[in-house]
């Protein structure tokens, strides 16, 4: 019996560290166990915050346990131990109230100094608006004219096992938000539909983005690099394909880099003018189209256009897509209201819209041959 | 504690009950209003619906074993991990502790039943069609709920499958249940406790289910606000989560949390109360601090309705509204540790024996103790914006929710059962039961903290590359768990065929209190002359 209870105890123990550490020792290196430092001197805070609530717990728990197994192993009936009699110590009870009452304190003042550095987002060198969407994010630079969408790159073979997977796989996005290093920028954080949460384990930052409502957030990164996270809070079919990359510049790379995206995305405005006026053919619109559908549409709507019953609706067949055109190009433009079907007139270029329009009208036997145009597209914007 | 009981004129009545008010077959159990057939019948309904959801928890492993789409799609896998949250949380814990309060209450005050039988009956058995309705949600078109079990709107509203509406009413017969129950636990303690059986001589297990009571009565109804503005959100028109409509979605968290928070003690204040049963009875040893456990408990119950908004701490509070809810949240860890450290003072110096009840206890209160200093680090604010929405919290909530709450309704099965049943459980069974559950258990929770802390988001049906060895360890140690239930469901058969030996009226050693003063089995109707409680 006594070494069945030993045995008991020591497995006990070791089962609080043995499974995980028996099998990463020899890869120990490969593999992060532990929260992120990070590249801002409040993550690094943070980082040393959890460390030493971690350590606190640790030497509590392990007070906790070893009086217990003290006692299961000196105060066992079948060695013999006769029950005591004592049943109550004021002053130990008053003891054990206080002690841990003043750690608590001890915890608590350095934590409230933390929080408060952390939520004093005054004073900024550049401002990021971030506007999570179902399942991707936009970043607008409010000091510049540059504004655009962040997507999941990793392609759909990947995930579904046809194609090997990427050392970032499900990590990696289409156009990262880049950030100077060395200076504040404040993260102006919201959503166009459900919660999202805007989550950088290297800033230390998770903000809440709701919609309807703005939350802010900063960092000051110290070093340049390529930082990753993801939505943190459930947000729909796709939460776990909606990733964050930032990269992190030397601010002089990165006024470059904002002054070259000024130019690219000026000239995309002066482009989709020029396109208004041209035609597409059947061929090359169905081309773009398809592109755009699988980037923007398959997600819900499925890649074969059949949704998913009682959620996404199908388009394969749909009355909309087969008949009705105007409202068909409505939908892309303005959204469905009080649906998931988000407005896609800020997200895809005029000739995108047309492009998609014309897929969906023509694709998965809906064969109606409509050709719908850039013109169209912008006709309908204004109103006419 | 000694009663005296007229033996002769309670067996008559007995049988007097059996020849005319007993029915046979379903009608027994369709009718009954008999504290031992409802408490039989929640635990079952509990059991059944921990292995159902248990199995949704089956196919969420299988789907993380490793990276990549193999075997469900997202969509699904939502519906999984939100049904698999509702199931455990009000089809198996909840009704566990109802099932252990309906057969013990009685018994523990020398009372011949509880207040309210027939609202008794009444309130089991509207339980199985509010599961039957969130269930076969699942087969509709567009699936179940898919916004996990805390349906944050808009997700819930807006963005949901139709099938919300089954869920709403689903959530309102549960509510309903759970409040006739806590009502009938209120008059039964208040009303009918034996002569003699003053409030600080009752029992901690009736002490602590008498304040989870009051908390379900405060709390359920809140939950029922949360669920029809959700409904009339998304079916009426109107606009109480939505901006667009002068609402607010960060509203409805704080509501929902001001239900769910009560709801987190309501699954572990009850099992406080066992454990501080079984250890006194195994360790020979008076329980140490009595009276300091009933304010303790006490205590975190009043606690837990300032502390809610800890669960919101990244939706951008103002600072002073986090620095209050961290220091209120901390202030927890106060009563909870006294509690814990009455439990280590009463094995101090005690004669311990390590019957299978006392093992299970053993390990709550380890394992229930590693889930707390988690709970106490998740509740500093700065550094909670980085363990939030992780599995660091998964792994933090499955400590004191499965090695805690159902854990402790284990160590109260196996303490109680030959009491009911009059036969002494499959020992060697009941040994592999424990020993395959807390290794597994460990196996599949322990790793959580890892990856969470190195960045896994929760509630994601596929992941990076980073996480894949962790989850294939944690997905085997969740079979392995899953498997060892199955040992626990054949104990459970073989003693409900009252298999085994048969065992005395005390049946453990050191075991003190009313319900170990009548026969065993328990009678049909126990004290139905009220004993004297010295």
């Amino acid at each position: 019996m006594k070494n069945i209870l030993f045995k008991a105890g020591t497995m006990l123990l070791a089962l609080m560290t043995a499974p995980v550490f028996a099998d990463t020792k020899d890869k120990i290196e490969q593999y992060q166990l532990n929260m992120t430092k990070g590249v801002t001197d409040i993550s690094a805070d943070v980082y040393d915050m959890h460390m030493l609530m971690f350590v606190i717990c640790v030497v509590i728990g392990a007070g906790v346990f070893i009086a217990m197994f003290i006692s299961m192993y000196f105060h066992r009936k079948s060695r013999g131990a006769k029950p005591a009699n004592f049943h109550e110590n004021v002053k130990v009870e008053i003891a054990w109230t206080v002690i841990p009452f003043i750690i608590l304190i001890a915890m608590a003042v350095p934590a409230m100094n933390l929080l408060i550095d952390m939520e004093d987002a005054s004073e900024p060198d550049v401002t990021v608006l971030v506007t999570g969407s179902q399942w991707k994010w936009h970043y607008k630079y409010m000091d510049n004219d540059v504004e655009y969408y962040s997507k999941l790159a990793t392609q759909a073979d990947q995930i579904s096992g046809k194609l090997d997977k990427g050392v970032n796989y499900l990590l990696e996005v289409d156009r990262p938000l880049v950030v100077p290093t060395g200076q504040k920028v404040r993260f102006l954080i919201t959503s166009d539909d459900v919660i999202h949460s805007w989550w950088v384990p290297a800033f230390a930052i998770k903000q809440d983005a709701n919609p309807g409502f703005i939350n802010d957030a900063w960092a000051i990164a110290n070093e340049p690099g390529v930082y990753r996270g993801q939505c943190a809070e459930l947000c729909g079919k796709s939460h776990g394909f909606m990733p964050i990359v930032v990269v992190a510049k030397e601010p002089a790379e990165y006024d470059m880099w904002v002054s070259e995206q000024e130019a690219i995305q000026l000239e995309a405005k002066e482009k989709e003018q020029r396109l208004l006026s041209m035609n597409m053919t059947m061929d090359e619109s169905m081309l773009m189209g398809e592109k755009v559908y699988s980037a923007n549409c398959a997600a819900c709507h499925m890649p074969n256009g059949e949704g998913l019953p009682g959620v996404f609706p199908a388009l394969k067949g749909s009355q909309i897509a087969v008949a009705d055109e105007p409202k068909h190009i409505d939908i892309l433009i303005n959204g469905v209201p009080g649906s998931a079907m988000q407005s896609y007139a800020k997200q895809l270029t005029m000739s995108e819209i047309a492009a998609v329009v014309t897929y969906e009208r023509n694709a998965w036997g809906n064969d109606t041959g409509d050709l719908v145009q850039a013109k169209d597209i912008n006709s309908a914007m204004n109103g006419q | 504690m000694t009663t005296t009981t007229d033996d002769t004129q309670h067996d008559s009545h007995a049988d007097d009950h059996h020849e005319h008010h007993i029915p046979y077959g379903i009608k027994r159990w369709l009718y009954t209003t008999n504290h031992k057939d409802i408490g039989t019948l929640y635990l079952w309904f509990a059991f059944i619906m921990f292995l159902t959801g248990g199995a949704m928890a089956m196919v969420i492993r299988a789907e993380l074993f490793q990276p990549g789409l193999q075997i469900v799609e997202p969509h699904f896998f939502n519906q999984m991990t939100t049904v698999h949250g509702l199931i455990m949380v009000f089809g198996a814990v909840m009704p566990a502790f109802t099932g252990l309060a309906n057969w013990l209450i009685p018994m523990m005050i020398g009372a011949p039943d509880m207040a309210l039988p027939r609202m008794n009956n009444w309130s089991f058995w509207i339980l199985p069609f509010a599961f039957l309705i969130l269930l076969s949600s699942l087969f509709l078109e567009g699936g179940g709920p898919a916004f996990g079990w805390t349906f944050y709107a808009p997700l819930s509203t807006t963005y949901s499958a139709d099938s919300t509406a089954l869920f709403v009413f689903a959530v309102h017969i549960m509510g309903a249940s759970s409040i006739m129950g806590a009502i009938n636990v209120v008059v039964t303690i208040f009303n009918m406790r034996a002569p003699g059986m003053t409030w600080m001589k009752m029992p901690l297990f009736v002490w602590t289910w008498l304040i989870t009571a009051f908390l379900l009565i405060a709390v359920m109804p809140v939950l029922a606000g949360a669920v029809t503005m959700v409904l009339t959100d998304k079916f009426f028109g109107t606009s109480f989560f939505d901006a667009a409509g002068g609402g607010d979605p960060v509203m409805f968290q704080h509501i929902f949390w001001f239900f769910g928070h009560p709801e987190v003690y309501i699954m572990i204040l009850p099992a406080f109360g066992i454990i501080s049963q079984i250890i006194p009875t195994f360790a020979r040893k008076q329980l140490f601090g009595y009276a300091s456990m009933v304010y303790a408990t006490a205590s975190i119950a009043l606690l837990s309705f300032i502390v809610w908004a800890h669960h919101m701490f990244t939706t951008g509070m103002p600072v002073a509204a986090e620095l209050f809810f961290m220091f209120a949240t901390m202030l927890i860890s106060v009563p909870t540790g006294v509690k814990i450290f009455n439990w280590v003072a009463t094995m101090w110096r005690g004669s311990m024996t390590f019957e299978v009840p006392m093992l299970f206890a053993l390990a709550f209160i380890v394992l229930f103790t590693i889930g707390g200093l988690s709970g106490l680090m998740l509740a500093i604010t700065p550094v909670d914006f980085q363990y939030h929405d992780t599995y660091f919290v998964v792994a933090h909530f499955h400590y004191v929710l499965v090695t805690g709450a159902i854990f402790s309704i284990m160590a109260a099965v196996y303490y109680w059962l030959p009491k009911w049943t009059g036969k002494m459980f499959h020992i060697g069974l009941a040994k592999w039961h424990f020993w395959c559950s807390l290794v597994s258990v460990n196996v599949l929770f322990f790793p959580m903290h890892f990856v969470g802390l190195a960045g896994m988001p929760r509630r994601i049906p596929d992941y990076a590359l980073q996480f894949a060895d962790i989850n294939k360890w944690i997905s085997i140690g969740g079979f392995a768990f899953g498997l060892s239930q199955l040992i626990f469901l054949v104990l459970l058969i073989k003693a409900c065929k009252k298999q085994g030996e048969p065992v005395s009226n005390q049946v453990w050693e050191g075991a003190e209190g009313l319900e170990w003063e009548i026969p065993s089995p328990a009678p049909y109707h126990s004290f139905e002359t009220p004993p004297f409680v010295k």
